[in-house]
Protein backbone atom coordinates (compact mmCIF):
# COMPACT_ATOMS: atom_id res chain seq x y z
CA UNK A 1 0.00 0.00 0.00
CA UNK A 2 1.84 3.26 -1.34
CA UNK A 3 -0.76 5.18 -0.74
CA UNK A 4 -0.81 4.21 3.36
CA UNK A 5 2.56 4.75 3.46
CA UNK A 6 2.97 8.03 2.29
CA UNK A 7 -0.24 9.07 4.26
CA UNK A 8 1.93 7.74 7.22
CA UNK A 9 4.96 9.72 6.48
CA UNK A 10 2.59 13.10 5.86
CA UNK A 11 1.18 12.21 9.22
CA UNK A 12 4.54 11.64 11.13
CA UNK A 13 5.78 14.98 9.75
CA UNK A 14 2.59 16.43 10.94
CA UNK A 15 2.96 14.94 14.76
CA UNK A 16 6.86 16.01 14.50
CA UNK A 17 5.96 19.38 12.96
CA UNK A 18 3.49 19.93 16.41
CA UNK A 19 5.91 18.88 18.50
CA UNK A 20 8.36 21.63 17.41
CA UNK A 21 5.89 24.35 17.62
CA UNK A 22 4.54 23.03 21.00
CA UNK A 23 8.28 23.68 22.13
CA UNK A 24 8.59 27.09 21.19
CA UNK A 25 5.02 28.24 22.22
CA UNK A 26 6.32 27.28 25.80
CA UNK A 27 9.82 28.73 25.16
CA UNK A 28 8.04 32.33 24.20
CA UNK A 29 5.53 31.84 27.27
CA UNK A 30 8.87 30.97 29.36
CA UNK A 31 10.05 34.43 28.22
CA UNK A 32 6.83 36.42 28.33
CA UNK A 33 6.66 35.65 32.35
CA UNK A 34 7.24 39.48 33.92
CA UNK A 35 10.43 39.49 35.73
CA UNK A 36 13.93 38.17 35.80
CA UNK A 37 14.20 34.97 34.79
CA UNK A 38 17.44 34.55 36.55
CA UNK A 39 15.44 35.37 39.90
CA UNK A 40 13.03 33.30 38.96
CA UNK A 41 15.15 30.37 38.83
CA UNK A 42 16.58 30.92 42.10
CA UNK A 43 13.27 30.70 43.70
CA UNK A 44 11.40 33.79 42.65
CA UNK A 45 11.14 37.39 43.87
CA UNK A 46 11.20 35.95 48.11
CA UNK A 47 15.30 34.68 46.94
CA UNK A 48 16.37 37.91 48.01
CA UNK A 49 19.36 36.59 45.87
CA UNK A 50 22.70 38.84 45.62
CA UNK A 51 23.49 40.44 42.44
CA UNK A 52 26.50 37.93 41.97
CA UNK A 53 24.00 34.65 42.97
CA UNK A 54 21.89 36.34 39.64
CA UNK A 55 24.83 36.93 37.40
CA UNK A 56 25.97 33.35 38.37
CA UNK A 57 22.71 31.84 37.42
CA UNK A 58 22.38 33.46 34.33
CA UNK A 59 25.94 32.55 33.17
CA UNK A 60 25.40 28.97 33.73
CA UNK A 61 21.84 28.85 32.04
CA UNK A 62 23.29 30.91 29.46
CA UNK A 63 20.72 34.20 29.77
CA UNK A 64 23.67 36.45 29.08
CA UNK A 65 23.30 35.05 25.17
CA UNK A 66 21.28 36.09 22.20
CA UNK A 67 17.86 34.98 22.49
CA UNK A 68 18.37 32.80 19.07
CA UNK A 69 21.42 31.11 20.94
CA UNK A 70 19.24 30.29 24.18
CA UNK A 71 16.46 28.72 21.74
CA UNK A 72 18.23 26.53 19.94
CA UNK A 73 20.11 25.19 22.99
CA UNK A 74 16.30 25.13 24.75
CA UNK A 75 15.64 22.99 21.28
CA UNK A 76 19.13 20.54 21.65
CA UNK A 77 17.88 20.16 25.55
CA UNK A 78 14.77 19.03 25.01
CA UNK A 79 15.66 16.54 22.32
CA UNK A 80 18.23 15.01 24.69
CA UNK A 81 15.23 14.83 27.03
CA UNK A 82 16.40 17.61 29.63
CA UNK A 83 13.77 19.33 30.38
CA UNK A 84 15.32 21.88 32.89
CA UNK A 85 15.32 22.15 36.60
CA UNK A 86 12.02 22.80 38.78
CA UNK A 87 13.28 25.49 41.60
CA UNK A 88 10.28 24.89 44.10
CA UNK A 89 11.51 20.71 43.94
CA UNK A 90 15.38 21.40 43.54
CA UNK A 91 15.37 18.86 41.07
CA UNK A 92 15.24 17.98 37.46
CA UNK A 93 11.83 18.53 35.81
CA UNK A 94 12.29 15.24 33.96
CA UNK A 95 12.39 13.29 37.25
CA UNK A 96 9.90 15.08 38.59
CA UNK A 97 7.76 14.12 36.07
CA UNK A 98 9.22 10.38 36.21
CA UNK A 99 7.88 10.14 40.02
CA UNK A 100 4.72 11.32 39.44
CA UNK A 101 3.50 9.96 35.75
CA UNK A 102 2.44 6.50 37.08
CA UNK A 103 -0.03 7.93 39.39
CA UNK A 104 -1.73 9.48 36.91
CA UNK A 105 -1.89 7.05 34.60
CA UNK A 106 -3.01 4.64 37.24
CA UNK A 107 -6.11 6.83 38.03
CA UNK A 108 -6.84 7.45 33.92
CA UNK A 109 -6.74 3.62 32.96
CA UNK A 110 -8.87 2.82 36.14
CA UNK A 111 -11.51 5.87 34.82
CA UNK A 112 -11.03 5.07 31.27
CA UNK A 113 -12.29 1.50 31.75
CA UNK A 114 -15.14 2.80 34.27
CA UNK A 115 -16.46 4.96 31.71
CA UNK A 116 -16.65 2.46 29.33
CA UNK A 117 -18.23 -0.02 31.62
CA UNK A 118 -20.66 3.04 32.67
CA UNK A 119 -21.51 4.04 29.50
CA UNK A 120 -22.28 0.80 27.74
CA UNK A 121 -24.59 -0.28 30.97
CA UNK A 122 -26.41 2.34 30.47
CA UNK A 123 -26.99 2.11 26.93
CA UNK A 124 -27.91 -1.56 27.61
CA UNK A 125 -30.44 -0.99 30.09
CA UNK A 126 -31.95 1.92 28.66
CA UNK A 127 -32.12 0.21 25.46
CA UNK A 128 -33.75 -2.42 26.58
CA UNK A 129 -36.19 -0.91 28.79
CA UNK A 130 -38.59 0.92 26.84
CA UNK A 131 -39.53 4.62 26.32
CA UNK A 132 -38.99 5.70 29.87
CA UNK A 133 -35.46 4.00 30.26
CA UNK A 134 -34.64 6.29 27.39
CA UNK A 135 -35.68 9.00 28.93
CA UNK A 136 -33.70 8.31 32.02
CA UNK A 137 -31.12 6.60 30.25
CA UNK A 138 -30.44 10.44 27.84
CA UNK A 139 -31.22 12.60 31.01
CA UNK A 140 -28.94 11.18 32.99
CA UNK A 141 -25.73 10.60 30.62
CA UNK A 142 -26.77 14.87 30.24
CA UNK A 143 -26.40 15.32 33.82
CA UNK A 144 -23.64 13.31 33.96
CA UNK A 145 -21.70 15.37 31.58
CA UNK A 146 -23.07 18.41 32.90
CA UNK A 147 -21.58 17.93 36.27
CA UNK A 148 -18.00 19.73 37.30
CA UNK A 149 -15.64 17.40 38.53
CA UNK A 150 -14.91 19.43 41.93
CA UNK A 151 -18.34 19.18 42.89
CA UNK A 152 -18.98 15.63 41.85
CA UNK A 153 -15.85 14.48 43.60
CA UNK A 154 -17.42 16.66 46.81
CA UNK A 155 -20.48 14.71 46.59
CA UNK A 156 -19.06 11.53 46.31
CA UNK A 157 -17.14 11.80 49.45
CA UNK A 158 -20.01 12.92 51.18
CA UNK A 159 -22.09 9.72 50.11
CA UNK A 160 -19.38 7.13 50.79
CA UNK A 161 -17.08 8.51 53.26
CA UNK A 162 -19.23 10.46 55.50
CA UNK A 163 -22.29 8.76 55.30
CA UNK A 164 -21.88 5.43 54.91
CA UNK A 165 -17.83 5.36 55.78
CA UNK A 166 -16.61 2.89 53.29
CA UNK A 167 -14.79 4.95 51.40
CA UNK A 168 -11.53 7.07 52.07
CA UNK A 169 -11.96 10.82 51.78
CA UNK A 170 -8.44 11.44 50.63
CA UNK A 171 -6.42 9.02 48.47
CA UNK A 172 -4.85 6.36 50.51
CA UNK A 173 -1.82 4.45 49.05
CA UNK A 174 -3.36 0.86 47.48
CA UNK A 175 -6.70 0.00 45.50
CA UNK A 176 -9.16 1.31 47.90
CA UNK A 177 -7.49 4.88 47.78
CA UNK A 178 -8.34 5.07 43.47
CA UNK A 179 -11.90 4.34 43.90
CA UNK A 180 -13.06 7.51 44.20
CA UNK A 181 -10.78 9.73 42.36
CA UNK A 182 -11.48 7.02 39.37
CA UNK A 183 -15.32 7.23 40.04
CA UNK A 184 -15.28 11.41 39.24
CA UNK A 185 -13.42 11.55 36.78
CA UNK A 186 -14.93 8.64 34.73
CA UNK A 187 -18.57 10.04 35.19
CA UNK A 188 -18.70 12.67 33.31
CA UNK A 189 -16.87 10.90 30.68
CA UNK A 190 -18.91 7.87 30.31
CA UNK A 191 -21.90 10.86 30.15
CA UNK A 192 -20.16 11.93 27.18
CA UNK A 193 -18.94 8.64 25.61
CA UNK A 194 -22.62 7.79 26.29
CA UNK A 195 -24.25 10.65 24.34
CA UNK A 196 -22.19 10.24 21.46
CA UNK A 197 -23.27 6.91 21.37
CA UNK A 198 -26.93 7.43 21.73
CA UNK A 199 -27.12 9.29 18.13
CA UNK A 200 -25.50 6.14 16.64
CA UNK A 201 -27.60 3.81 18.31
CA UNK A 202 -30.85 4.76 17.00
CA UNK A 203 -29.25 4.32 13.19
CA UNK A 204 -27.68 1.12 14.20
CA UNK A 205 -30.87 -0.46 15.46
CA UNK A 206 -32.95 0.66 12.20
CA UNK A 207 -29.67 -1.12 9.93
CA UNK A 208 -30.39 -3.62 7.51
CA UNK A 209 -27.88 -5.66 9.46
CA UNK A 210 -30.18 -5.63 12.77
CA UNK A 211 -32.85 -6.86 10.75
CA UNK A 212 -30.78 -9.50 9.22
CA UNK A 213 -29.89 -10.67 12.46
CA UNK A 214 -33.44 -10.41 14.03
CA UNK A 215 -34.43 -12.43 10.75
CA UNK A 216 -32.06 -15.28 11.15
CA UNK A 217 -33.89 -15.37 14.99
CA UNK A 218 -30.21 -14.02 16.84
CA UNK A 219 -31.99 -13.06 20.75
CA UNK A 220 -32.30 -9.02 21.28
CA UNK A 221 -29.93 -9.86 23.86
CA UNK A 222 -26.89 -10.98 21.35
CA UNK A 223 -28.13 -8.36 18.64
CA UNK A 224 -27.12 -5.72 20.98
CA UNK A 225 -23.80 -6.64 22.35
CA UNK A 226 -22.72 -7.98 18.88
CA UNK A 227 -24.09 -5.89 15.87
CA UNK A 228 -25.64 -3.35 17.70
CA UNK A 229 -23.36 -1.60 20.08
CA UNK A 230 -20.45 -2.17 18.20
CA UNK A 231 -21.88 -0.21 15.97
CA UNK A 232 -22.33 2.42 18.12
CA UNK A 233 -19.09 2.34 19.85
CA UNK A 234 -16.70 3.24 16.94
CA UNK A 235 -17.57 7.10 16.97
CA UNK A 236 -17.24 7.08 20.97
CA UNK A 237 -13.67 4.79 20.55
CA UNK A 238 -12.93 7.74 17.87
CA UNK A 239 -12.61 9.87 20.74
CA UNK A 240 -10.21 8.10 22.28
CA UNK A 241 -7.34 10.89 22.07
CA UNK A 242 -10.00 13.60 23.41
CA UNK A 243 -11.22 11.51 26.02
CA UNK A 244 -7.68 11.24 27.10
CA UNK A 245 -6.81 14.97 27.11
CA UNK A 246 -10.29 15.21 29.19
CA UNK A 247 -9.09 13.04 31.15
CA UNK A 248 -5.55 14.95 32.07
CA UNK A 249 -7.87 17.97 32.33
CA UNK A 250 -9.61 16.67 35.39
CA UNK A 251 -6.86 14.68 36.94
CA UNK A 252 -5.45 18.06 37.57
CA UNK A 253 -8.49 19.00 39.74
CA UNK A 254 -9.48 15.29 40.90
CA UNK A 255 -5.87 14.90 42.56
CA UNK A 256 -6.32 18.35 44.33
CA UNK A 257 -9.10 17.55 45.85
CA UNK A 258 -8.06 13.92 46.68
CA UNK A 259 -4.89 14.97 47.74
CA UNK A 260 -3.44 12.15 45.86
CA UNK A 261 -0.27 12.43 43.79
CA UNK A 262 -0.10 12.48 40.58
CA UNK A 263 1.24 14.69 37.51
CA UNK A 264 -2.14 17.05 37.68
CA UNK A 265 -1.22 17.80 41.11
CA UNK A 266 2.49 18.87 40.81
CA UNK A 267 0.90 20.85 37.67
CA UNK A 268 -1.46 22.93 39.53
CA UNK A 269 0.85 23.47 42.79
CA UNK A 270 3.46 25.04 40.23
CA UNK A 271 1.42 27.08 38.55
CA UNK A 272 0.34 28.28 41.76
CA UNK A 273 4.40 28.64 42.85
CA UNK A 274 5.02 29.90 38.79
CA UNK A 275 7.58 27.64 39.05
CA UNK A 276 7.74 27.94 34.88
CA UNK A 277 10.10 25.36 34.30
CA UNK A 278 8.04 23.04 35.55
CA UNK A 279 4.81 23.79 34.44
CA UNK A 280 6.56 23.82 30.70
CA UNK A 281 7.67 20.46 31.06
CA UNK A 282 4.55 18.70 32.39
CA UNK A 283 2.70 20.37 29.50
CA UNK A 284 5.13 19.72 26.85
CA UNK A 285 5.22 15.90 27.98
CA UNK A 286 1.17 15.50 28.02
CA UNK A 287 1.41 17.67 24.56
CA UNK A 288 3.64 14.54 23.36
CA UNK A 289 1.92 11.94 24.51
CA UNK A 290 -1.61 13.38 23.50
CA UNK A 291 -0.08 13.80 19.85
CA UNK A 292 1.12 10.46 19.44
CA UNK A 293 -1.88 9.09 20.98
CA UNK A 294 -4.32 11.04 18.39
CA UNK A 295 -1.27 9.40 15.77
CA UNK A 296 -2.20 5.96 16.92
CA UNK A 297 -5.75 6.26 17.17
CA UNK A 298 -5.76 7.21 13.36
CA UNK A 299 -3.50 4.97 12.32
CA UNK A 300 -5.62 2.02 14.13
CA UNK A 301 -8.56 3.71 12.35
CA UNK A 302 -7.65 3.55 9.31
CA UNK A 303 -6.36 -0.12 9.26
CA UNK A 304 -9.74 -1.36 10.68
CA UNK A 305 -11.92 1.21 8.96
CA UNK A 306 -11.48 0.90 4.99
CA UNK A 307 -14.00 3.47 3.91
CA UNK A 308 -11.55 5.92 5.94
CA UNK A 309 -8.82 5.34 3.01
CA UNK A 310 -10.55 6.79 0.45
CA UNK A 311 -11.38 10.08 2.39
CA UNK A 312 -8.58 10.84 4.18
CA UNK A 313 -5.77 12.54 2.44
CA UNK B 1 -39.15 -3.31 22.34
CA UNK B 2 -38.81 -2.03 18.96
CA UNK B 3 -36.72 0.27 17.95
CA UNK B 4 -38.10 2.08 15.47
CA UNK B 5 -41.09 3.42 17.52
CA UNK B 6 -38.60 4.43 19.59
CA UNK B 7 -36.82 6.90 16.89
CA UNK B 8 -39.67 7.80 15.27
CA UNK B 9 -40.37 9.48 18.52
CA UNK B 10 -36.86 10.82 18.48
CA UNK B 11 -37.57 12.22 14.66
CA UNK B 12 -41.30 14.14 16.30
CA UNK B 13 -39.42 15.30 18.95
CA UNK B 14 -37.41 17.48 16.31
CA UNK B 15 -40.40 19.57 15.74
CA UNK B 16 -40.88 22.87 17.33
CA UNK B 17 -42.59 21.83 20.28
CA UNK B 18 -40.64 21.26 22.86
CA UNK B 19 -39.86 18.69 25.06
CA UNK B 20 -40.14 18.27 28.70
CA UNK B 21 -36.42 18.58 29.10
CA UNK B 22 -36.58 21.37 27.16
CA UNK B 23 -39.16 23.13 28.81
CA UNK B 24 -37.23 22.51 31.80
CA UNK B 25 -34.28 23.85 30.54
CA UNK B 26 -35.86 27.04 29.49
CA UNK B 27 -37.12 27.39 32.88
CA UNK B 28 -33.74 27.03 34.88
CA UNK B 29 -32.74 29.93 32.02
CA UNK B 30 -34.99 32.12 33.00
CA UNK B 31 -34.71 31.66 36.65
CA UNK B 32 -30.55 32.47 36.06
CA UNK B 33 -31.43 34.90 33.93
CA UNK B 34 -33.60 36.78 36.47
CA UNK B 35 -31.03 35.66 39.56
CA UNK B 36 -28.70 37.88 37.11
CA UNK B 37 -30.34 40.90 36.18
CA UNK B 38 -32.42 41.54 39.29
CA UNK B 39 -31.54 39.03 41.52
CA UNK B 40 -33.26 41.02 44.21
CA UNK B 41 -36.47 39.46 43.15
CA UNK B 42 -35.39 36.04 44.42
CA UNK B 43 -33.33 37.01 47.22
CA UNK B 44 -33.83 40.10 48.58
CA UNK B 45 -31.16 40.18 51.38
CA UNK B 46 -27.41 41.34 51.37
CA UNK B 47 -25.16 38.21 50.14
CA UNK B 48 -22.40 39.52 52.36
CA UNK B 49 -24.31 40.50 55.50
CA UNK B 50 -22.89 38.46 57.98
CA UNK B 51 -24.25 37.40 61.22
CA UNK B 52 -22.12 35.05 63.49
CA UNK B 53 -24.97 33.97 65.56
CA UNK B 54 -26.24 32.27 62.14
CA UNK B 55 -23.17 30.78 61.64
CA UNK B 56 -23.24 27.34 59.97
CA UNK B 57 -26.85 26.74 59.86
CA UNK B 58 -28.51 23.34 58.29
CA UNK B 59 -31.26 24.40 55.47
CA UNK B 60 -34.34 25.25 57.05
CA UNK B 61 -37.59 27.85 56.53
CA UNK B 62 -35.11 30.62 56.96
CA UNK B 63 -32.67 29.42 55.58
CA UNK B 64 -33.55 27.21 52.63
CA UNK B 65 -30.11 26.55 51.20
CA UNK B 66 -28.56 26.95 54.73
CA UNK B 67 -25.76 29.43 55.90
CA UNK B 68 -22.07 29.81 55.67
CA UNK B 69 -19.26 29.84 58.13
CA UNK B 70 -19.92 33.61 58.77
CA UNK B 71 -23.66 33.33 59.23
CA UNK B 72 -24.13 34.40 55.57
CA UNK B 73 -27.26 33.02 53.44
CA UNK B 74 -26.26 30.48 50.72
CA UNK B 75 -29.55 30.69 48.99
CA UNK B 76 -29.05 34.60 48.38
CA UNK B 77 -25.11 34.06 47.65
CA UNK B 78 -25.79 31.63 44.89
CA UNK B 79 -28.79 34.05 43.53
CA UNK B 80 -26.63 36.80 43.50
CA UNK B 81 -23.32 35.04 42.79
CA UNK B 82 -25.22 33.70 38.94
CA UNK B 83 -24.61 37.36 37.42
CA UNK B 84 -20.81 36.93 38.07
CA UNK B 85 -20.32 32.95 37.24
CA UNK B 86 -22.14 33.97 34.18
CA UNK B 87 -20.71 36.84 33.06
CA UNK B 88 -17.30 35.30 33.07
CA UNK B 89 -18.70 32.01 31.41
CA UNK B 90 -20.01 34.35 28.73
CA UNK B 91 -17.28 36.41 28.38
CA UNK B 92 -14.83 33.30 28.22
CA UNK B 93 -17.09 32.07 25.67
CA UNK B 94 -17.53 35.01 23.61
CA UNK B 95 -13.23 34.88 23.16
CA UNK B 96 -13.38 31.77 22.29
CA UNK B 97 -15.87 32.08 19.39
CA UNK B 98 -14.55 34.99 18.41
CA UNK B 99 -10.97 33.99 18.24
CA UNK B 100 -12.01 31.02 16.23
CA UNK B 101 -14.57 32.49 13.95
CA UNK B 102 -11.39 34.69 12.36
CA UNK B 103 -9.24 31.91 12.68
CA UNK B 104 -12.39 30.05 10.81
CA UNK B 105 -12.59 32.59 8.59
CA UNK B 106 -9.29 32.92 7.33
CA UNK B 107 -9.18 29.25 6.85
CA UNK B 108 -12.12 28.50 5.33
CA UNK B 109 -11.62 31.43 2.73
CA UNK B 110 -8.44 32.16 2.11
CA UNK B 111 -5.76 31.43 -0.13
CA UNK B 112 -4.00 27.67 0.67
CA UNK B 113 -1.28 28.88 2.02
CA UNK B 114 -3.29 30.77 4.44
CA UNK B 115 -5.66 27.57 5.11
CA UNK B 116 -2.59 25.37 5.70
CA UNK B 117 -0.80 28.14 8.12
CA UNK B 118 -4.50 28.13 10.15
CA UNK B 119 -4.88 24.56 9.85
CA UNK B 120 -1.38 24.04 11.29
CA UNK B 121 -1.94 26.34 13.96
CA UNK B 122 -5.22 25.02 15.50
CA UNK B 123 -3.69 21.52 15.64
CA UNK B 124 -0.70 23.16 17.21
CA UNK B 125 -3.42 24.28 19.50
CA UNK B 126 -4.75 21.54 20.00
CA UNK B 127 -1.99 19.14 21.29
CA UNK B 128 -2.33 21.14 24.19
CA UNK B 129 -5.23 19.51 26.46
CA UNK B 130 -7.96 22.01 27.19
CA UNK B 131 -7.27 22.83 31.13
CA UNK B 132 -3.17 22.44 30.25
CA UNK B 133 -3.34 25.36 27.61
CA UNK B 134 -5.47 27.16 30.32
CA UNK B 135 -2.94 26.89 33.10
CA UNK B 136 -0.29 27.58 30.38
CA UNK B 137 -1.80 31.30 30.19
CA UNK B 138 -2.56 31.63 33.57
CA UNK B 139 1.11 30.80 34.82
CA UNK B 140 2.10 33.46 32.27
CA UNK B 141 -0.33 36.23 33.30
CA UNK B 142 -0.85 35.32 37.39
CA UNK B 143 -4.05 34.21 38.37
CA UNK B 144 -7.12 36.48 38.71
CA UNK B 145 -10.71 36.74 37.07
CA UNK B 146 -9.91 38.24 34.02
CA UNK B 147 -6.95 36.11 33.24
CA UNK B 148 -8.86 32.70 33.72
CA UNK B 149 -11.86 33.64 31.74
CA UNK B 150 -9.29 34.95 28.86
CA UNK B 151 -7.49 31.20 29.41
CA UNK B 152 -10.70 29.38 29.37
CA UNK B 153 -11.48 31.31 26.24
CA UNK B 154 -8.40 30.57 24.42
CA UNK B 155 -8.18 27.15 25.51
CA UNK B 156 -11.37 26.41 23.90
CA UNK B 157 -11.01 28.35 20.83
CA UNK B 158 -9.26 25.72 19.07
CA UNK B 159 -12.37 23.05 18.78
CA UNK B 160 -14.29 26.02 17.70
CA UNK B 161 -11.88 27.09 14.97
CA UNK B 162 -12.31 23.49 13.30
CA UNK B 163 -15.73 22.76 13.28
CA UNK B 164 -16.12 26.84 12.09
CA UNK B 165 -14.20 26.49 9.25
CA UNK B 166 -15.53 23.28 8.46
CA UNK B 167 -18.74 24.95 7.91
CA UNK B 168 -17.43 28.24 6.17
CA UNK B 169 -15.82 25.39 3.91
CA UNK B 170 -19.35 23.91 2.49
CA UNK B 171 -20.90 27.21 2.20
CA UNK B 172 -18.15 28.32 1.02
CA UNK B 173 -18.90 25.53 -1.98
CA UNK B 174 -22.29 26.15 -2.10
CA UNK B 175 -24.24 26.61 -5.49
CA UNK B 176 -25.87 30.67 -4.06
CA UNK B 177 -21.96 31.47 -2.97
CA UNK B 178 -21.06 29.75 -6.80
CA UNK B 179 -23.73 32.25 -8.11
CA UNK B 180 -22.65 35.48 -6.65
CA UNK B 181 -19.34 34.48 -7.83
CA UNK B 182 -20.55 34.73 -11.51
CA UNK B 183 -22.59 37.79 -10.67
CA UNK B 184 -19.44 39.42 -10.10
CA UNK B 185 -19.69 40.16 -6.28
CA UNK B 186 -16.47 40.74 -4.07
CA UNK B 187 -15.16 38.63 -2.00
CA UNK B 188 -16.25 40.81 1.58
CA UNK B 189 -19.67 41.13 -0.16
CA UNK B 190 -19.98 37.19 -0.28
CA UNK B 191 -18.50 37.29 3.31
CA UNK B 192 -20.54 39.36 5.01
CA UNK B 193 -23.99 38.40 2.81
CA UNK B 194 -23.60 34.76 1.99
CA UNK B 195 -21.29 33.14 4.10
CA UNK B 196 -21.59 34.86 7.78
CA UNK B 197 -25.38 34.89 8.13
CA UNK B 198 -25.00 31.10 7.14
CA UNK B 199 -22.51 30.04 9.57
CA UNK B 200 -24.33 32.15 12.46
CA UNK B 201 -26.88 29.36 13.02
CA UNK B 202 -23.97 26.95 13.79
CA UNK B 203 -22.15 29.31 16.13
CA UNK B 204 -25.51 30.35 18.14
CA UNK B 205 -25.52 26.52 18.91
CA UNK B 206 -21.82 26.72 19.63
CA UNK B 207 -22.18 29.46 21.72
CA UNK B 208 -25.00 27.82 23.70
CA UNK B 209 -23.50 24.50 24.05
CA UNK B 210 -19.94 26.38 25.41
CA UNK B 211 -21.65 27.89 27.86
CA UNK B 212 -22.81 25.70 29.73
CA UNK B 213 -19.09 24.12 29.92
CA UNK B 214 -17.36 27.33 30.43
CA UNK B 215 -19.27 28.18 33.08
CA UNK B 216 -18.16 24.80 34.62
CA UNK B 217 -14.20 25.51 33.58
CA UNK B 218 -14.16 28.74 34.98
CA UNK B 219 -15.67 28.10 38.44
CA UNK B 220 -12.87 24.86 38.12
CA UNK B 221 -10.53 27.73 37.96
CA UNK B 222 -11.64 29.46 40.83
CA UNK B 223 -11.89 26.43 43.03
CA UNK B 224 -8.54 25.52 42.66
CA UNK B 225 -7.67 29.09 43.28
CA UNK B 226 -7.15 30.81 40.00
CA UNK B 227 -9.86 32.49 39.37
CA UNK B 228 -12.58 35.16 41.23
CA UNK B 229 -11.33 34.44 45.19
CA UNK B 230 -13.60 34.90 48.00
CA UNK B 231 -15.84 36.76 49.61
CA UNK B 232 -17.03 37.41 46.05
CA UNK B 233 -20.38 35.28 45.83
CA UNK B 234 -18.96 33.36 42.40
CA UNK B 235 -19.88 29.89 42.32
CA UNK B 236 -16.69 28.61 42.44
CA UNK B 237 -15.07 30.34 44.77
CA UNK B 238 -18.17 29.65 47.16
CA UNK B 239 -17.50 25.79 46.76
CA UNK B 240 -13.88 26.57 47.40
CA UNK B 241 -14.63 28.41 50.70
CA UNK B 242 -17.22 25.11 51.35
CA UNK B 243 -14.43 22.83 50.96
CA UNK B 244 -12.58 22.40 54.26
CA UNK B 245 -16.08 22.11 55.65
CA UNK B 246 -16.88 19.56 53.69
CA UNK B 247 -17.62 16.49 56.40
CA UNK B 248 -19.32 19.22 58.72
CA UNK B 249 -21.44 21.20 56.52
CA UNK B 250 -22.07 19.58 53.49
CA UNK B 251 -25.10 22.54 52.10
CA UNK B 252 -22.06 24.99 52.04
CA UNK B 253 -20.54 22.88 48.97
CA UNK B 254 -23.49 21.15 47.66
CA UNK B 255 -26.08 24.06 46.79
CA UNK B 256 -23.45 26.18 45.16
CA UNK B 257 -22.42 22.84 43.00
CA UNK B 258 -26.06 22.54 41.99
CA UNK B 259 -26.19 25.51 40.70
CA UNK B 260 -23.04 25.08 37.88
CA UNK B 261 -24.67 21.71 37.17
CA UNK B 262 -28.39 23.36 36.69
CA UNK B 263 -26.56 26.20 33.90
CA UNK B 264 -24.66 23.31 31.96
CA UNK B 265 -27.00 21.03 31.50
CA UNK B 266 -29.29 23.78 30.56
CA UNK B 267 -27.70 25.37 28.13
CA UNK B 268 -26.49 21.74 26.95
CA UNK B 269 -30.43 20.92 26.41
CA UNK B 270 -30.98 24.31 24.69
CA UNK B 271 -28.10 24.04 22.27
CA UNK B 272 -28.96 20.51 21.76
CA UNK B 273 -32.76 21.29 20.83
CA UNK B 274 -31.71 24.28 18.70
CA UNK B 275 -29.09 22.29 16.51
CA UNK B 276 -31.67 19.52 16.01
CA UNK B 277 -34.04 22.00 14.43
CA UNK B 278 -31.41 23.96 12.01
CA UNK B 279 -30.68 20.31 10.57
CA UNK B 280 -34.97 19.52 10.46
CA UNK B 281 -35.26 22.73 8.94
CA UNK B 282 -32.20 22.83 6.51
Amino acid sequence: MPGTRRWLLLRAGGVLFVLWASATITFFALRLVPGDPAEAILGGPGSQAGPEALEQVRREYGLDRPLAVQYLTYLGRLVSGDLGQSYSLHKPVATAIGEQLGATLTLAVCALALAWVLACALAAWSVRGGRVAWAIGSGLELVAAAVPHFWLATVLILLFSTTLGILPPVSVPGPLGVVLPALTLAVPLAGFLGQVMRESLLTAMESPFVTTARARGESEVRIFWRHTLRHAAIPAVGLSGWAFGSLISGAVVVEAVFARQGLGRSLLSAVQLRDVTLVTGIVLVVALAYTVMTLVTDVADRLVDPRTRAVAR
Amino acid sequence: MSGVGRSGAGRRAAGFRPTVAEALAGLVLVLLLVAAIWPGLLAPGDPLAVSRTEAFQPPSLAHVFGTDESGRDIWTRVVHGAAESLRIGALATAIGIGLATVLGLLAGLGPRWLDFGTTRLVEVLFAFPGLLLALLFIVVTGPGVLSSTIAVGLATAPGYARIIRSQVRRTASAEFVEAARVLGRGRVWIVTRHVLPNVTAALFVLATLGLGQAVIWVSSLSYLGLGAVPPAAEWGAMLAAGRTYIASFWWMTFFPGLAIVAAAAAATVLGRGIQKRNRSAS
